[in-house]
This record gives structure tokens, sequence and C-alpha cells, in this order.
């Protein structure tokens, strides 16, 4: 048996080095699989949200557009103010023994995950979407582009990049919080560890490597999308174009050549 | 001389915001190649009534006639409306996540459903003749103000607007910036566009336009030829309102 600390550290790397990997791997899965489907709900009920209300509308789409809306900031209330530790319960055991569905452990997981997201993200879309210059809105009016396009080309781009550092915020978040999802017994990194602690009663050792492996993960996370959000912004450049290609080439005159950038 | 052809007809327009009464009622034709100027004391409601014409404050009275028809019923929607009476903005309103040449071609393709290469030939034209041809792949934010103004001009533009509708827009410029972007309108004038400019550019109202209309408390104040109305304004308030500016 090792004596020191990293002896004990180095050993059960070696021993239970796998588990920590499938730990880590379920972890890595719930967390990207679930802001994904999260953002999109949230992008959903965000723009949904958003929708304005013309005082021209029909009584009809008024009103349906007001429940809509109503359900939604239910969901979002609800989902926002309970702990997801509790939520999975709820799903996990409410739906065996309310409507005999026995889903499995990850599934459920998935379902928590994504649904908790979904309602910090929509509340993070309907945020990025009024921060837009309303300028910008009425100019795309202007140009004769109805609620749509203005949303899908205008709005929305803009608005989805503002919300960036949010998803990087809510993707560490679960890679984090989806160690709740041990109560269900979801075999993620915590719960893995957890089995490989109690073998030789070495909890520290044990929880110290899975430390390092969730820094390693949310560190990670957080640098690509930096880098993503880096792409999204393109060319802090632009070229002058002084050759005209469009220009009747008889006439054409080189335009003065101006300095790059400013 | 030959009757003019009559594109807008703005009749008895009111706007109120709540209990706060705007505009009290205004009417103006809007023949082809006039350059009309509204000018005003601030909050008197020019940029209401501009913003009015387009349908971007909805009027709580009064008709917009477009072409003797009216606007809201002249063709299949509304936006198509639009595309006919183009605007500029005092604060430019670039799309900030598109390019020069993006913000040109964007409303050709999307709302009027032009090819690519054709929207793209038509917004070089446009932004050649404002002389920002050369910074087609430069984003909002790397530009200078008169710049930005130069191509919200060309982005109107490309749709080919039978009116040009321009709130204030040299009033966000420093005043280096301001002579081009008047420059460009003043070209603009002479080549017969049709525009309703509100400004505070005394000068330009005086030599360019073909017609000044002072707004005042939500009513035309006073409206004529330029050269009259600057020179033997008859009411009192606008008097007292050019005599704010000095150098006229």
């Amino acid at each position: 048996m090792p004596e020191t600390f990293f002896g004990w550290v180095l050993f059960l790397v070696d021993k239970y080095g796998m588990i920590f990997v499938k730990g880590a791997g379920v972890t890595l899965a719930l967390a990207v699989v679930g802001t994904a489907i999260g953002c999109i709900i949230g992008l959903i009920v965000g723009i949904i949200q958003t929708i304005p209300v013309d005082p021209e509308d029909s009584i009809f789409k008024k009103v349906f557009v007001k429940i809509i809306k109503w359900f939604l900031d239910a969901y979002v209330e609800v989902f926002r103010g309970t702990p997801m530790i509790v939520q999975a319960m709820v799903f996990y055991y409410g739906a065996m023994s309310m409507f005999d569905i026995d889903m499995s452990p990850m599934f459920a997981g998935f379902l928590v995950v994504s649904i908790n997201t979904g309602a910090y993200m929509a509340e993070t879309v309907r945020g990025g979407i009024d921060s837009i210059d309303p300028g910008q809105k009425e100019a795309a009016v202007a140009i004769g582009m109805n609620h749509m396009q203005t949303m899908r080309c205008v709005v929305l781009p803009q608005a989805l990049r503002n919300v960036m550092p949010q998803l990087g915020n809510n993707l560490i978040i679960n890679i984090k919080d989806t160690s709740v999802l041990n109560v269900i017994s979801v075999t993620e990194l915590y719960f893995a560890s957890k089995s490989a602690a109690g073998v030789y009663y070495r909890y520290f050792e044990v929880f110290f490597v899975t430390c390092v492996v969730y820094f390693i993960m949310t560190f990670t996370a957080s640098r690509l999308l930096r880098m993503w959000e880096k792409k999204m912004d393109g060319p802090a450049d632009y070229d002058l174009v002084n050759f005209d290609p469009m220009m009747d080439p008889c006439g054409a005159v080189p335009l003065p050549k101006v300095k790059k950038g400013h | 001389m030959a009757e003019k052809e009559l594109l807008l007809s703005v009749q008895g327009l009111q706007k109120t915001f709540g209990e706060h009464v705007v505009l009290k009622g205004i009417s103006m034709d809007i023949c082809k190649g006039d350059v009309i100027c509204i000018i005003g004391p601030s909050g008197c409601g020019k940029s209401t009534f501009i913003r009015c014409i387009n349908f971007l404050e909805q009027p709580t009275d009064g008709e917009i006639l477009y072409r003797g028809v009216n606007a809201k019923k002249a063709f299949k929607s509304l936006p198509i409306y639009r595309t006919k009476v183009g605007m500029v903005f005092q604060q430019f309103n670039l799309f900030n996540n598109m390019t020069v040449l993006e913000n040109c071609t964007v409303g050709q393709i999307k709302v009027q459903g032009k090819g690519q290469e054709e929207a793209r030939e038509n917004a070089m034209k446009y932004l050649r003749h404002v002389d920002m041809s050369a910074y087609i792949n430069a984003k909002p934010y790397q530009l200078s103000g008169g710049q930005k103004q130069r191509v919200a001009i060309a982005r109107a533009l490309a749709l080919e607007p039978e009116v040009l509708l321009m709130d204030e827009p040299t009033s966000a410029l420093d005043p280096e910036m301001v002579g081009e972007v008047l420059k460009v309108m003043g070209d603009l004038a002479k080549e017969g566009l049709t525009m309703v400019i509100v400004t505070h550019e005394m000068a330009f109202a005086r030599d360019v336009s073909t017609k000044v209309v002072m707004l005042n408390d939500g009513v035309i104040g006073e409206q004529g030829d330029p050269g009259e109305f600057f020179s033997h304004p008859k009411t009192d308030r606008a008097k007292e309102f050019l005599s704010r500016f000095q150098n006229l």
C-alpha cells in the first residue's frame, strides 16, 4: 500500500483511471447535450416572450400570445426557482409512481439538465434581445422587413453574440452541477468518484483527482467558448477595396490610396 | 409650367402620445422632385411627423395618400410601401452585424427579392455615389460618423425609393463631418431625388430646398419658398426662430 499522499493519488489513478474517464465522459455528455438543448429551449422561449403586442392585431392573436407568454413565464419561474437536485428526484420518481414510466436515470438526467438550463437561457436570451438598440429594429422595419426578417437578420445575430458569455457560464455550471444527479444514480464523475473512494476509504485522494478532472473540463470549455466568440466577431481589420470590379473598365480611374484601418 | 407629379399627400395628420398631443393636424403635399426641409424648435414634432409618413409611428388620425391611394392599402403590404419611402436616421442605425455591402444588399434581397449579384451591383452603384465603395468590407463600428451616415444613405437609396425621408441626418455628427454628408445630400437634390428633410442646417435649407416648412407646437407655423422664408419671414414666431441663427 502507498505511504504518501501522491503515492495514493498515483495508485488510485492507476487502478480506477477508467472509472474517472467514464464518469467524466458521462458528465460531459450531460452538460454539453443538456446545455445545447437548453439553449434551443431558451432561444424559443426568449423569442416568444419578446414578441411585441401590436394594438392593431386581432383580439384572438392578442389573447393567444398572452396565454402562451403566461405559460412560459410560469415555466421559467418554476424551474429557476427550485433546485435541480429536487427536480431530478421529482422527475425520476414521479414519472415512475404517477405515470408508470420507468425512465433510465441517464434519460431523466438529460431531461432535467435541459429543462433547467432552458429556464435560465430563456431569461438570458430575453435580456440579449432587449439589449439591442431599438434603432436597429427601426432601421430594419424602415427598409421593409417584417418582424420575422427583422429578428432573423438583424436582432438575433447581435443578441446571440451578446449572450455567448452567459452560454459559457451555463455550460460550466452544468459541468459542475450535473454532480447532483448522483441522487438518481447517474454514474457521472461525482458518483463514480464516490464509488472509487469507498473501496480503500481514500476520500481525500480520490476527490483531489476528481477536483483536477472537473477543473480540466471547465477550463477547456471556457477557453473553447472564448475562441468561438472570437471567431464570431470576425477579423478586427478590414481591407479597403480600391479596385472596384463592378466599374466600367473603360473609364476606371484608381481611387486614391487610403491608409488602412483606424 | 407643367403640373408636378404628386407622390405623397399628408392630410390632417394627428399624433398623440397618451395625453400629450404632438401633431395637431398637419397637411402637406410632396411632389416628385421636391426637396422639403422641415425646421422648427426642438420638441415641435418634426421627427414625429417624418416618422408617421412611413408608419414607424402610427398616426392617431389623418391620412397619408400615396399617388392618391391610402398608403396602407396602396401595396400588398405595408413593408412594400416602406421600400418606396426610404428613411435615414439621426443615429445612422446601420446593422452592426453586417458589413457595409451587406447593409446595402439585405433589403434588396430579403424584401425586394432580388438576386445576390443584382443586389450587389445596385448597392455598389449607390455606395460609389456616396464615395464609400472602398469600404464595402468594413463593419459599421470601424467607420466614422460621417461615413456611417453616407452608407446609411446608400442603404436607403439601394431600394430605389421614390421619396427619401431624413430625420436630422447631420445632428449626430461633429462639424467636420457635417459637410461631407450635406454635400451628398446636395448632390442628390440636384439629381432630382424627392426628399423630406428634418434639419437644423439653415444654410442647407435655404440653398438646397424647394420649400421650407416650419413646424411650431404641432402645427405648420409658416411655409414657403426658401428665399422668401429666410429673407422675409411673415410670422413673428418664424422671425424669432430665425434670429437665433446668426450666420444666415
